[in-house]
């Protein structure tokens, strides 16, 4: 067998040409991965003044605190309903575009726009329409007689970051799941139909499981989002509140390390992130290439 | 089992565009209907009308006694086999065959007796529990036609189930079809764009061109009197040669072309009905020069250009004679191996 080898004229240039990205994921990757690897075993005072090695301390303590736990519980219900919501109005929208055929093109232009907006953006958008005092939507739920103050209410709290968090997410699902439906041979809808199959029954006997592929993939995509990238949204809506009820992990990793200055902890807290993303991609690479249901 | 029957059907998209103009057709119960035509002349339109897939324009199609057009595919009774065969990826072959039946809610016995039995039918019992994927292009074939079987339904539509397979595989595949649909002597409606595929399976032949029907007959019929002269070049490998009927006026013996109607202008020949010139064979003598010869194996094609004609002419010998290209050869055709046909209208002239 031949092998493909490249040959260098100057025994530097492959070096060269690597180091770019080597240097990137030096510095913003294993650097910082490596501090927070050597904080997570370290505590200070309260007046850091001064540092002791503390072992495993801090995780043991992370795993015993009422809040942490509170914050792990709150992480999953946001995760779940975010990529819950965002995936199954993405799939509904795709459906419905797919049916067109001349204004397809207009309305997955408008759809995908969301998607260019800042997280921070985003909370800023959803705070005001829900804003309490001065937001459109709980002037509206007054007229169907719900209070709606997520200041106070963390049920209310939990349902706006979710919107809030989804609504930017619905874009790219509905992208994916567009192709998606667009991959699957027309004449296979059309023999479910001669089949004698209802339209309901076409989709959730054919198409949904054709699509299969494409949303186990969306899914660990929109929680690794939902976990991850929704620091902004958090921050420009509800900060975590009230009463820790929308205190997602990477927001206290914020929190406790940047305003509450304990950094043993927040170190901590990102190496069990860490952990967890690894886990998340070592699932992603796993089972998408080996296609989940054909 | 049903008879088909298209009354004055005719098939608009938006925006104007005519694919299916006026299409009048019976079909008797049992019969086996190929509707042969180039890409674009509305075959499959036509077949998909039938299926309730496309909407019907204009015209009445009945299939037995019932007028179907504004029902569902699901209820006209009629079962279709894709040109890309159409199997349910993520079901197995045995589930592939039952979708249709669990939807019309028959029984769990019941289904199992007539996916077995469409299974033994046509060999593929082997391979009830693997997925399509894993099928040859020849057995998912099978499946496909063993998930319009199992319906038992009133007519089943073809739509070039064979172009997908390899030119050994779909000659056993056609030869397969035929006795099948014999053998149940369910009504069919097969389309193709391949000339042999229509000539040897069909009951009677549909020659589609442009949205609306050329000619109708039995395959026989077809080939021996083409109607008009699309038929004549579409229907027959090597096409039927076209000579001015002014060009043999002007070099054959005026009693060889007295039978002619005065109204044809255009002469076509068969390419095998050409025959090297022997003495006292045939009634007509043509001269021409030979540009190429292509031998193929049992019979041999020939092209001469003849003096005075634009278009080259190719003759057809059940031999490989050996003659050299450049060389000049005298070739024989008998009067009633002359085709006449009106050049303005196309049609044939009797």
């Amino acid at each position: 067998m031949q092998t493909k080898r490249m040959t260098f004229s100057s025994k530097w240039l492959p070096y060269a040409l690597l180091a770019p990205q080597v240097i990137i994921t030096v510095i913003f990757f294993i650097w910082p991965a490596s501090q927070a690897l050597y904080q997570s075993v370290l505590r200070q005072d309260i007046f850091g003044l001064r540092t002791e090695f503390v072992g495993l301390d801090n995780f043991v303590r992370l795993l015993n605190d009422p809040l942490y736990l509170n914050s792990l519980n709150v992480t999953f219900w946001f995760s779940v309903g975010t990529t819950f919501l965002s995936m199954s109005v993405a799939l509904l929208f795709a459906v419905m575009v797919n049916r067109m055929i001349r204004s397809r093109d207009t309305y997955t232009t408008f759809l995908v726009w969301p998607y260019a907006v800042a997280p921070a953006i985003a909370g800023v958008l959803w705070w005001f329409i829900f804003n309490p005092s001065i937001g459109i939507m709980p002037y509206m739920l007054k007229g169907f007689g719900y209070d709606w103050n997520h200041r106070s209410s963390s049920t209310d709290a939990m349902i706006l970051v979710i919107i809030a968090a989804a609504w930017k997410q619905i874009s790219y699902n509905f992208l994916f799941f567009l192709a998606g439906l667009q991959s699957i041979p027309q004449s296979l809808i059309e023999a479910a139909a001669i089949d004698g199959a209802s339209r309901m029954k076409r989709f959730w006997t054919i198409v949904f499981p054709l699509l299969s592929p494409i949303t186990f993939f969306l899914m660990v995509v929109n929680v690794v989002y939902a976990m991850f990238d929704t620091f902004g949204v958090i921050h420009a809506t509800t900060e975590g509140g009230p009463a820790q009820a929308t205190n997602i992990l990477v927001y206290k990793v914020y929190r406790d390390g940047f305003v509450n200055l304990n950094l043993g902890s927040s170190a901590a807290q990102s190496v069990i992130l860490m952990g967890i993303v690894i886990i998340l991609t070592v699932i992603q690479f796993r089972y998408i290439e080996r296609r989940v249901n054909y | 089992m049903a008879s088909i029957t298209m009354d004055n059907l005719h098939k608009v998209y938006t925006g104007g565009v005519r694919a299916v103009t006026g299409i009048n057709l019976d079909i008797a119960d049992g019969e086996m209907i190929v509707l042969v035509g180039p890409s674009g002349c509305g075959k499959s339109t036509l077949l998909r009308m039938v299926a309730g897939l496309e909407t019907i324009s204009e015209g009445t199609l009945h299939i037995g006694e019932r007028v179907v057009n504004n029902l569902e595919p699901a209820d006209r009774d009629i079962a279709m086999v894709f040109q890309n065969y159409a199997l349910y990826p993520h079901m197995t072959v045995f589930n592939n065959l039952a979708y249709g039946l669990k939807n019309r809610g028959f029984s769990k016995a019941e289904i199992d007796r007539r996916v077995r039995d469409a299974a033994e039918m046509l060999e593929i019992g082997a391979f009830l529990d693997r997925k399509p994927r894993q099928l040859s292009g020849g057995q998912r074939q099978r499946v496909a036609m063993g998930r319009a079987l199992v319906r038992e339904p009133a007519a089943f539509l073809f739509d070039e189930p064979l172009s997908n397979l390899d030119a050994k595989l779909r000659v056993q595949m056609r030869v397969e079809i035929r006795q099948l649909q014999k053998r149940l002597a369910t009504t069919s409606l097969y389309v193709t764009h391949d000339q042999l595929e229509a000539l040897t399976m069909a009951d009677r032949l549909v020659v589609l061109n442009g949205g609306q029907i050329e000619q109708v007959g039995t395959p026989m019929d077809v080939y021996s009197r083409p109607a008009t002269t699309f038929v004549a070049g579409f229907i027959g490998s090597p096409a039927m040669n076209m000579l001015p009927a002014d060009y043999l006026r002007s070099t054959q013996a005026s009693d060889n072309l007295a039978h002619l109607p005065q109204a044809a202008d255009l002469i076509g020949i068969r390419p095998e009905d050409l025959a090297l010139e022997t003495p006292g064979d045939g009634d007509l003598s043509l001269t021409g020069k030979l540009l190429l010869l292509e031998p193929a194996g049992a019979e041999s094609h020939l092209h001469l250009k003849f003096d005075g004609l634009h278009e080259n002419m190719i003759i057809r010998l059940p031999h490989v004679p050996s003659v050299i290209e450049g060389q000049a050869l005298s070739f024989t055709v008998r009067r009633d191996n002359l085709h006449p046909f009106d050049g303005a209208t196309g049609k044939r002239v009797s």
